[in-house]
C-alpha cells in the first residue's frame, strides 16, 4: 500500500459524506451501488411492512368463521395484494437488489457495478412498478382479485383492475433483469487482479447464478403480462378458451418464470448464509466448489420443474410426471448446500449471534419447506393437497422461512458494515426468539389444516377447522410482535448505536477489510487478492 | 486500459464488458419472442389445418420484400460499424442514415398490411374474425401480436440508431486518465496550456500526492488509425441490437407468411 | 496505443456483402420451396432455412464467429433455455 498517490489514510470519508446533490437527491439521483443498495433495501422494508400489515388482517379475518372484518371481495383483493406486494416487491429483488447490490462490488475487490446508471433506473423502476402496483389498488373498477399468479381465463374476465397490476409487474420484471444484467457483467468484467472464479465469496456465485435466471426467466413472464393486458384490450384470444386460446399454456408460460423465481429469491438468501456461517464458526466453508457449483446446478435445474405447479391443471400426465421426476432432482444441489452449511459448524468454534441465530433457523425452516416441497413434488401426493393450506404452508416455510431470514440474518451480519453502527445484541436475540416461534405457531398449524382439507384463498371455513386458524392467529400476533422489535431495534442504531469498528464480526472476505461504512469507491486502491474467500489465518475475531 | 510510459490510462468505458451487458440484453429478447414463438408451435401443431388456411390471407409478396428490406438494412448496418471502425465517418453515418430508412420503409408497408387486414375487417376481436374456426381466430391473434411486437423494436431500433448517429455527428471525445499504481511519477510536474508564442495560458497547480487522477479530454475527428473500438462502442451495440431484430423477422416470415 | 486495431482483419466489406447475397439466395430458396407444395417438408424447410439464415446473421453481422468462447458460450446457454422451454411444454401438448 506504500506506492499510491491517491487519498491518504487519514482522509478517509465515508460513502455517505461524499455527495454530489444536496438532500434526498443525493440518494435517488446517485450512481453509487452503496447507494442503490440502501434505496432498495429502505423501500423494500416499506413494501414489506404494508404486505404484513395485509396479511395480518387477513389472519385477524380468518381467526372464526364467517365475517369478522372484511367482505369476501375485499378478502380476494387482499390475498391478491399481498402476494403481489410480498412477492414482486420484496422478495423477487430481495437480497439481490438490496445486499447484493452493496456488497458484490466490494466482494470482487471493484469501485462500483459495471454499469451504475442501469442501476439507477432499475431502482426507479422498481419504484415506478411499485407505485403502479399499489395504485391498482385504489383506481379503476377495484383492486385486482386474481391471485398474484393472474391465472386465465379468469383475469381476463374479471372486472378489477387487472390492467394496472399486470403492467406493473411487468415494470417490475424489466427493473429486475437490469439488475442481471448489471451483476453478470459485473463479475465477469470487474473483479479484482488475483480474483478468480473460486475466490469469490459464494454470496457471489449465488448471484452470479441468481442474475442469469432473472435475464433468461423473466422475458417470460414480461411477454406472459403484456399478452394478458393485450388480451384484456383487444381480444387477442391466445389465452380465452371461448376463441379456441388454451388457459394452460398461461400456466406454462407463468411458471416457466415463476419457479425459477422461486430459486431467484432464495439463491441469494442461500448466498448469505454461505457467508454468516464461516464467520460465526471461525472455520473456513466446508466444500467451497460445491457449495459454488450447486448454485449453478439450482439455477439449472430450477428452470426444468415448473410443471409441478399444474399437476391438477389438466396437463398430460407424460408431463406431470417428468415434471415430478425433475423436481426430486432440485434436492440434491439444496442439500448438498444444507450439509455443508452444517458441516462448516462442526467442530468450529460458534460465536452466538444474532446473525447466526437467524441463519441457523434459515436451515431449519428451510429444510421443512424444502422436505414438504418433495412431499407435494411427488404427483400422487400433490393431487390431494393441491390448492390447500399445506401449499401454503410450504412456500411461506420456503420464502419466509428461507429467503425472509436469510434478509434478517444479513441483515444483522451486514448492519455494522453498511451504517458503521452496532445494534443492540441482546434485543436482537429476543426479537429472534419471537420470530422464530412467532413464526412456526402461524404457519405449521397450516400444514395440518390443509392435510384435513382446508381450501387455500377461501373467505369461510367449516367450524371443524376453527383451532388452527386460532393458533394461526395468534402466531401472526407474535412474530409481527417480534419484526417489529427487531427493526425498531435496527432502526435506532442507526442514531444511537455503538460505533462498529471495520470489523467486528472478524470476517474474511474483502469488506471486512474496509472501514465501516465504506468510502466512496470502496477501495483507496483496487486491492490485489491473494488469499481464499474464507481463509482465517490472522484474522480475529473481536 | 493502456499503458503510456509505465502509467495506467482508463479509458472510461468497458468496451467488452458493454458488449457482455448488450448480448445479455439480447437474450432477454431472445425469451421474450421466445413465450410467443411457444404459444406459436403450440397452436400451429394443434390447428395446422386453420394455420395453413388463415396464413392465405397474408400476402407473401409483402413479406419477401420486407424480408429483403431488413437484410438489406442489416447489410448497411454491418457496412456502417465496418467504416467506422476505418475511420471513414461520413460513409458510415451515411450507411446509418440507409439502416433508418430501411427499418422506416419496413414499417411503412407494415402500415399498409395492417391497415388492409382492418379494411377486410380483420383485426383482434373482429366480428368478422369471431367468424372463423377457432385455428384461424388464434392465428390472426398470433400474427398481431407478434409482428405489432416486432414492429415496436424497429421503431425503437429506429429511434436508438438515430440517437447513435446524432452523437457521431457530434464530434467525439476520449478522456485519458492517469491513474491508480504509478501516477505518482507525474508528481512535482504540471500541465499548461501554451499560446503560439509559447506562452503560458494557463497552468495547473503542481501535481502532488494528494493528486488522485489526471484527465486530459481530447476531441479529435476520426481518422483510422485514431478510431479505437472503445469509442464506438455504442454503435455497434446499437447494430446488435438490429441485427436480433433482423433475426426475429427472418423466423416470423416463414413462420406467417409461407406455411400456405 | 497501437494495440487497439488487432481484430480489424474480419471487417473486410467483402465478407458483409457475401453474407448479404447468402440471406437474399437463402430467402428466394424458402420463397420458392414454399410455393411447390410440399407438404410437411416445406415446413421443415422453412424453419431450418430460418434458422441458418439466423446462423448467418448471428455469426458474421453480430461478430460471434470472431468473439471468444465465452460469447459463444452464452449465446448457446440462452438458445438451449429456450430451446428446453420449448420442449418441456410439447410434453405436455403431445401427450394430452
Amino acid at each position: 500500500m506504500a506506492n499510491h498517490a491517491i487519498v491518504g489514510a487519514g482522509a478517509y470519508v465515508d460513502f455517505y459524506k461524499a455527495k454530489r446533490y444536496p438532500g434526498v437527491l443525493s440518494w435517488i439521483l446517485s450512481t453509487d451501488h452503496k447507494r442503490i443498495g440502501i434505496l432498495y433495501l429502505a423501500s423494500m422494508l416499506s413494501f414489506f411492512l404494508v404486505g404484513m400489515s395485509i396479511g395480518f388482517l387477513m389472519r385477524l379475518e380468518l381467526i372464526a368463521p364467517g365475517k369478522q372484518l372484511v367482505d369476501p371481495q375485499t378478502y380476494n383483493a387482499f390475498f391478491t395484494l399481498h402476494g403481489v406486494i410480498m412477492i414482486f416487491l420484496f422478495i423477487v429483488p430481495g437480497l439481490s437488489a438490496s445486499f447484493g447490490n452493496f456488497f458484490l462490488p466490494i466482494h470482487i475487490g471493484a469501485p462500483d457495478v459495471a454499469f451504475p446508471r442501469l442501476n439507477l433506473l432499475s431502482w426507479w423502476l422498481f419504484i415506478a412498478g411499485g407505485t403502479l402496483a399499489v395504485l391498482s389498488m385504489f383506481t379503476g373498477s377495484g383492486p385486482p382479485d386474481t391471485g398474484w399468479t393472474f391465472y386465465a381465463p379468469y383475469s381476463i374476465r374479471t372486472g378489477t383492475n387487472v390492467i394496472l397490476a399486470a403492467f406493473a409487474a411487468f415494470v417490475l420484471g424489466f427493473s429486475s433483469i437490469l439488475t442481471g444484467i448489471n451483476f453478470l457483467t459485473t463479475v465477469h468484467r470487474m473483479r479484482a487482479p488475483g480474483m478468480g472464479w473460486f475466490r469469490m465469496p459464494l454470496f457471489v456465485w449465488s448471484l452470479y447464478a441468481t442474475a442469469w435466471m432473472q435475464v433468461l426467466a423473466t422475458p417470460v413472464i414480461g411477454i406472459n403480462l403484456l399478452l394478458i393486458i393485450s388480451e384484456r384490450l383487444f381480444g387477442i384470444g391466445v389465452f380465452d378458451p371461448a376463441k379456441g386460446g388454451d388457459p394452460i399454456l398461461y400456466q406454462h408460460l407463468f411458471w416457466i418464470y415463476s419457479h425459477p423465481a422461486v430459486y431467484i429469491m432464495i439463491l441469494p438468501g442461500m448466498g448469505a448464509i454461505s457467508e454468516i456461517m464461516p464467520v460465526f464458526s471461525r472455520r473456513t466453508i466446508f466444500g467451497y466448489k460445491f457449495i459454488a457449483y450447486s448454485s449453478i446446478t439450482i439455477a439449472a435445474l430450477g428452470s426444468l420443474v415448473w410443471g409441478h405447479h399444474m399437476f391438477t391443471s389438466g396437463q398430460s400426465y407424460v408431463a406431470s410426471t417428468i415434471f415430478s421426476l425433475l423436481t426430486m432432482l432440485v434436492a440434491i444441489p439444496s442439500a448438498v448446500k444444507v450439509f455443508n452449511w452444517i458441516a462448516t459448524m462442526y467442530k468450529g468454534s460458534i460465536h452466538i449471534e444474532a446473525p447466526l441465530l437467524f441463519a441457523m433457523s434459515f436451515i431449519f425452516l428451510f429444510s421443512v419447506g424444502g422436505l414438504t416441497g418433495m412431499m407435494i413434488g411427488t404427483l400422487s401426493f400433490d393431487v390431494h393437497v393441491h390448492d390447500t393450506y399445506f401449499i401454503v404452508g410450504h412456500f411461506h416455510y420456503t420464502m419466509f422461512g428461507g429467503m425472509g431470514m436469510a434478509f434478517f440474518a444479513a441483515l444483522h451480519y451486514w448492519f455494522p458494515k453498511m451504517f458503521g453502527r452496532m445494534y443492540n445484541k441482546a434485543v436482537a436475540k429476543m426479537a429472534w426468539l419471537m420470530i422464530f416461534v412467532g413464526f412456526n405457531t402461524l404457519y405449521f398449524p397450516m400444514f395440518i389444516l390443509g392435510w384435513l382439507g382446508m381450501p387455500r384463498r377461501y373467505y369461510d371455513y367449516l367450524p371443524q377447522y376453527q383451532g388452527g386458524h386460532v393458533v394461526s392467529t395468534i402466531g401472526s400476533w407474535i412474530l409481527i410482535a417480534g419484526i417489529l422489535i427487531m427493526l425498531s431495534n435496527l432502526i435506532r442504531s442507526l442514531r444511537t448505536g455503538e460505533k462498529a469498528d471495520g470489523n467486528p464480526w472478524g470476517g474474511t472476505t474483502l469488506e471486512w477489510t474496509v472501514p465501516s461504512p465504506p468510502p466512496l469507491e470502496n477501495f483507496e486502491k483496487i486491492p490485489h487478492v491473494d488469499r481464499d474467500p474464507y481463509d482465517f489465518e490472522g484474522v480475529s475475531a473481536r | 486500459m493502456n499503458t503510456i510510459d509505465g502509467l495506467t490510462v482508463h479509458h472510461h468505458r468497458d468496451y467488452t464488458g458493454a458488449k457482455i451487458g448488450m448480448w445479455v440484453f439480447l437474450f432477454t429478447e431472445l425469451l421474450l419472442f421466445g413465450g410467443m414463438f411457444i404459444l406459436y408451435s403450440v397452436y400451429r401443431t394443434v390447428h395446422a389445418e386453420d394455420f395453413h388456411h388463415a396464413a392465405m390471407e397474408l400476402d407473401t409478396l409483402v413479406g419477401t420484400m420486407n424480408t429483403l428490406i431488413l437484410l438489406t438494412s442489416s447489410l448497411t448496418m454491418a457496412l456502417s460499424i465496418a467504416l467506422i471502425q476505418t475511420g471513414r465517418k461520413k460513409s458510415s453515418i451515411l450507411c446509418l442514415v440507409l439502416t433508418i430508412a430501411f427499418g422506416l420503409w419496413f414499417m411503412v408497408n407494415k402500415y399498409f398490411e395492417w391497415g388492409a387486414k382492418f379494411e377486410h375487417g380483420l383485426y383482434p376481436g373482429s366480428e368478422f374474425l369471431l367468424q372463423h374456426s377457432q385455428g384461424e381466430i388464434l392465428f390472426f391473434g398470433l400474427y398481431f401480436t407478434m409482428t405489432g411486437l416486432h414492429g415496436l423494436h424497429v421503431l425503437v431500433g429506429v429511434g436508438v440508431l438515430s440517437v447513435v448517429g446524432f452523437k457521431m455527428l457530434n464530434k467525439p471525445y476520449e478522456d485519458i486518465v492517469f491513474a491508480g499504481p504509478g501516477v505518482d511519477k507525474l508528481e512535482g510536474a504540471e500541465i499548461a496550456l501554451l499560446g503560439k508564442s509559447g506562452q503560458k495560458m494557463w497552468s495547473s497547480e503542481v501535481i502532488d500526492d494528494s493528486v488522485e487522477r489526471v484527465s486530459v479530454r481530447l476531441k479529435y475527428r476520426p481518422v483510422g488509425k485514431r478510431v479505437r473500438k472503445e469509442d464506438y462502442a455504442l454503435l455497434e451495440n446499437s447494430g446488435l441490437y438490429w441485427h436480433l431484430v433482423d433475426i426475429i423477422w427472418i423466423f416470423l416470415f416463414p413462420l406467417f407468411y409461407l406455411i400456405t | 496505443m497501437d494495440n487497439n486495431r488487432t481484430d480489424q482483419e474480419h471487417t473486410g466489406f467483402d465478407v458483409y456483402v457475401l453474407t448479404w447475397v447468402t440471406l437474399l439466395i437463402l430467402t428466394a430458396i424458402t420463397v420458392t420451396v414454399a410455393g411447390m407444395h410440399l407438404g410437411k417438408l416445406s415446413v421443415l424447410v422453412a424453419v431450418v432455412v430460418a434458422t441458418v439464415k439466423a446462423g448467418v446473421v448471428l455469426y458474421f453481422f453480430m461478430h460471434l464467429k470472431y468473439e471468444s468462447a465465452l460469447f459463444k458460450i452464452m449465446v448457446y446457454v440462452a438458445l438451449g433455455t429456450l430451446m428446453i422451454f420449448v420442449g418441456l411444454t410439447f410434453f405436455d401438448i403431445l401427450f394430452r
